[in-house]
């Protein structure tokens, strides 16, 4: 039996706002509300559009609509309907209303445009050609390479793990008290979409440092400006791609 | 009189114009010419430094009651922007309509170009008009900026003026002679005049487009901006190329959508079959060049993008993973929109045609994979989270949703919808016809081979070059990718022609033969486009901060701060409202009268 065209819609539209649920359901990781909204606006347009693409499919979809409010035979149904349906939406705005004191959705650039140029240990930097003063190491003395990568891991663990974690997943013992919580180094998605020069600024300057654009700014990242000498941040770096396995962002106009 | 109205009011543009950049104009900005001029608010002039770039204090800029100085230029200027594209592509249009009707001897081609130059000619007047005030206001709210951009560009101001010129001139006589040169010599005469007005036109804004991108990558300056003399370096900054190629293309893509609006306003009011049937077609063919144009648009949005990330790796990620990346989303979602609007309108069209219901069922599939390639498009990298989710979450990213917000992501997404839609194009395209030549169903599976091998390849270089390789390589993988895309579209049509050489029908082909609410798909692309042009201008002019020229003059206005993206959403929308409500306004006035060739 073939299945009316409103409610085909209606299944397929119910289908996959459950399948978008589900993760939140089932795995603990929410799509987040806002995000579910712009989906399911998206699958409710494309079917209407699919469904209305020849004129006896537009007409199948819409029969029953205009059948229960023309229709005089159907005025029980109809009586039913308009009278069920504003105390829906008026149960959903209760819902939403009702939530109360819930702060708004944050809006947040998680990476903030760095400055052309920065001060710092008493000197200008140039951070459009800034390059890690270290790396060069990597291939031409793989033994002090590995030295600098172990002293890089020894600062990490006794500087930055506390927020950062073990694994350098964002998941230290005080991550759970920040917010927003700390980046994770892991993935492709963090460190690998930067460069040193970029990391190096965020790890010397912190959350005091980021630029007024994009503000007021959110991050509770210490400026390690006063706390860690230069050759120091550039051996954690070091170790932050080499632990994780990945790459700082390079420019390929340089290549 | 009344038709030399527009002519007149072009003429006292042009006045006006030459008035506003002439020294005479706001004599508070441009008095005491020589040493120290430059710096302004009573500061003493560095010796030696009497052409760099003036130092500004916020008394420096005019204050009004009336107006937000910083709106008033960005309002004026976005709808100079907005006609000005308008009457650079429609001439584009119309000369590409004028050569086919040539060529392949069909009238209606004739028909349509003429009717199009016609609508332009309100519009050019609408585009003077906003110049006018576009200049007054810029001169009026910040004299000492138009001042040192003058001092480097003079000789330009004066070219421009004389394109300008050029181009009103080839424009009347484009109009005026139409009917005069039908046939011969004459035509080819009257095509090459249409082709001297798009010269004099795509000249003006390579042009304007020297000072906007002037003020974004600095050239032919000084590190205090001081000019060094040779006019030809500030002109070939880093980014003109790119954005010449970027405007003149997207410019042939908004030409064909505003006259695809147009006929889609026609085919809604006609009253006969007869003219149903012409502005049908006058909307499938408009449509037709839009969404061709739109397929290279990629190619010159990597391009300008590089540049901006190569000159300045601040501007750079402001652009795209800063406060405008949200911006992007926008941009993500009207693309999207416009990309649907575009499937709508030829699934709507296999209805013309008989053999257009053996396409039918595939609609769905097409449909199926345009939505997920447009899901992936539009999921951002950096999400919008309620406190409860971010705390289930751990952070700002999701964990499988995560990878979908990078670009390889979405390069790849846009690439798929690029290419079914194009199945949406060739379904559409085969649909009345049924081919004759004996080894038909191997072309088919070639081409069914070409797309999926397509596919494929595009995948692989996203999630390979994507996310397993060396962050160099992944910008770069974006032009394979493109470069796949436009393989396969070329390959299959190439393949296509020859299937169906000499077809025959598979039934009667009727223009007209469509349903209302298709035409409002058009509408819907004409709306996206002017609407992305708006938010993306934005976001292109906004990355230079608190800069008037990038690095080199500071804003000091009370307006030097970047205003919030929702603020910047509302003008943007609001000015889109009023230009639409314009050209509707246009539609209404060339359509009044009646737009046949024959009057």
């Amino acid at each position: 039996m073939r299945l009316p065209k409103l409610a085909q819609f209606i299944i397929i539209v119910g289908v996959i706002y459950g399948l978008l649920k589900t993760p939140g359901i089932f795995l603990g990781k929410p799509i987040p509300e806002s995000l579910i909204f712009m989906y399911m606006v998206l699958i409710v347009a494309t079917v209407l559009l699919v469904m209305t693409s020849t004129d006896e499919s537009t007409e199948e979809l819409f029969r029953p609509i205009r059948a229960l409010v023309e229709d005089p035979k159907k005025a029980f149904v109809r009586n039913i309907v308009f009278a069920v349906t504003p105390l829906i939406a008026g149960y959903i705005a209760y819902g939403l209303a009702s939530r109360g004191g819930e702060p708004p959705a944050e809006l947040r650039s998680i990476h903030p445009a760095p400055p052309s140029r920065m001060s710092a240990y008493g000197r200008p930097y140039d951070i459009a050609t800034l390059e890690n003063p270290l790396r060069r190491t990597e291939k031409e003395d793989a033994e002090l390479f590995r030295s600098y990568v172990a002293e890089g891991a020894e600062i990490y663990f006794k500087n930055c793990f506390f927020c950062h974690g073990d694994k350098l997943d964002g998941r230290g013992h005080y991550a759970h008290g920040l917010s927003p919580r700390p980046l994770p180094f892991k993935g492709k998605d963090t460190i690998a979409q930067l460069s040193e020069s970029y990391v190096f600024w965020r790890v010397v300057k912190g959350g005091p440092g980021l630029p007024a654009e994009g503000g007021p700014a959110n991050s509770s990242m210490p400026a390690w400006e006063g706390k860690l000498t230069e050759e120091e941040v550039w051996k954690v770096i070091l170790f932050l791609y080499d632990f994780t396995g990945n790459r700082p962002r390079e420019w390929a106009r340089e290549k | 009189m009344r038709k030399h109205i527009p002519g007149l009011l072009r003429v006292f543009a042009l006045l006006l114009v030459i008035l506003a950049c002439s020294q005479t104009f706001l004599p508070s900005a441009f008095a005491g010419e020589g040493a120290g001029s430059s710096v302004i608010s009573g500061e003493a002039a560095p010796a030696g430094a009497e052409s760099s770039a003036p130092r500004l204090t916020k008394d420096d800029y005019p204050a009004s009651s009336v107006v937000r100085p910083r709106v008033a230029v960005w309002m004026a200027a976005q709808m100079h922007l907005w006609f000005a594209a308008f009457v650079l592509a429609v001439p584009i249009f119309v000369v590409i309509i004028e050569a086919i009707g040539i060529v392949k001897k069909d009238e209606r081609y004739d028909r349509m170009a003429y009717e199009f130059i016609r609508v332009s000619m309100t519009a050019y007047t609408l585009t003077a008009v906003t110049g006018v005030l576009f200049t007054v206001v810029l001169f009026a709210f910040y004299p000492h900026l138009m001042k040192y951009l003058l001092s480097i560009f003079k000789p330009t101001v004066f070219l421009y003026f004389l394109f300008f010129i050029l181009e009103n001139a080839a424009l009347i006589l484009y109009f005026r002679l139409w009917k005069r040169l039908k046939t011969g010599a004459g035509k080819i005469a009257h095509l090459c005049i249409g082709i001297a007005l798009n010269l004099a036109g795509t000249a003006i804004m390579f042009v304007a487009n020297a000072w906007v991108t002037f003020m974004m990558s600095p050239a032919g300056v000084d590190i205090k901006g001081a000019f060094q003399g040779d006019i030809w370096a500030a002109v070939h900054n880093n980014l003109w190329n790119p954005m010449n190629l970027h405007r003149f293309i997207a410019n042939i893509a908004y030409g064909g959508s505003i006259v695809g609006s147009y006929a889609a306003y026609r085919f809604l009011s006609s009253t006969t079959e007869e003219e149903k049937a012409h502005y049908d077609w006058m909307g499938y063919t408009a449509n037709l060049v839009s969404i061709g144009a739109l397929l290279p648009l990629p190619f010159a949005g990597y391009w300008l993008t590089a540049e901006i990330y190569a000159y300045s790796q601040q501007m750079g990620i402001t652009l795209m993973g800063g406060v405008f990346a949200w911006l992007f989303i926008i941009q993500a979602v009207i693309i999207g929109a416009l990309f649907l609007a575009a499937n709508y309108y030829l699934w709507c069209g296999l209805s013309r045609s008989e053999g257009g219901r053996r396409y039918t069922p595939y609609i769905k599939y097409i449909a199926f994979m345009v939505a997920v390639s447009f899901i992936v498009w539009f999921t951002p990298h950096t999400l919008i989270l309620k406190p409860w989710e971010a705390s289930a979450l751990g952070g700002q990213y999701h964990p499988y949703l995560g990878p979908l917000g990078l670009m390889p992501a979405k390069n790849t997404a846009v690439n798929i919808m690029l290419l079914f839609t194009f199945l949406s194009f060739l379904f559409y395209r085969r649909a009345n016809r049924v081919a004759v030549v004996s080894w038909a169903p191997y072309g088919k599976a070639a081409q069914a081979a070409i797309f999926s091998a397509a596919i494929l390849n595009i995948v692989f270089l996203g999630v390979y070059y994507g996310y397993f390789a060396n962050t160099v390589y992944k910008v770069a993988s974006s032009v394979p990718q493109v470069a796949t895309t436009l393989f396969a579209i070329i390959a299959c049509l190439v393949i296509e022609f020859f299937i169906y050489r000499g077809a025959k029908e598979a039934g009667v082909y009727r223009w007209g033969r469509m349903p209302e609410r298709s035409q409002y798909a058009i509408f819907l692309i004409t709306v996206s486009f002017t609407w992305l042009m708006g938010l993306m201008g934005y976001v292109r002019a906004a990355i230079r901060q608190h800069w008037h020229v990038f690095s080199v003059m500071r804003d000091a206005s009370a307006d030097a701060f970047t205003p919030t993206i929702g603020y910047a959403a509302n003008v943007v929308s609001v000015g889109t409202i009023i230009f639409m409500a314009l050209v509707v306004f246009i539609f209404w006035l060339s359509g009044r009268k009646g737009a046949d060739f024959g009057e």
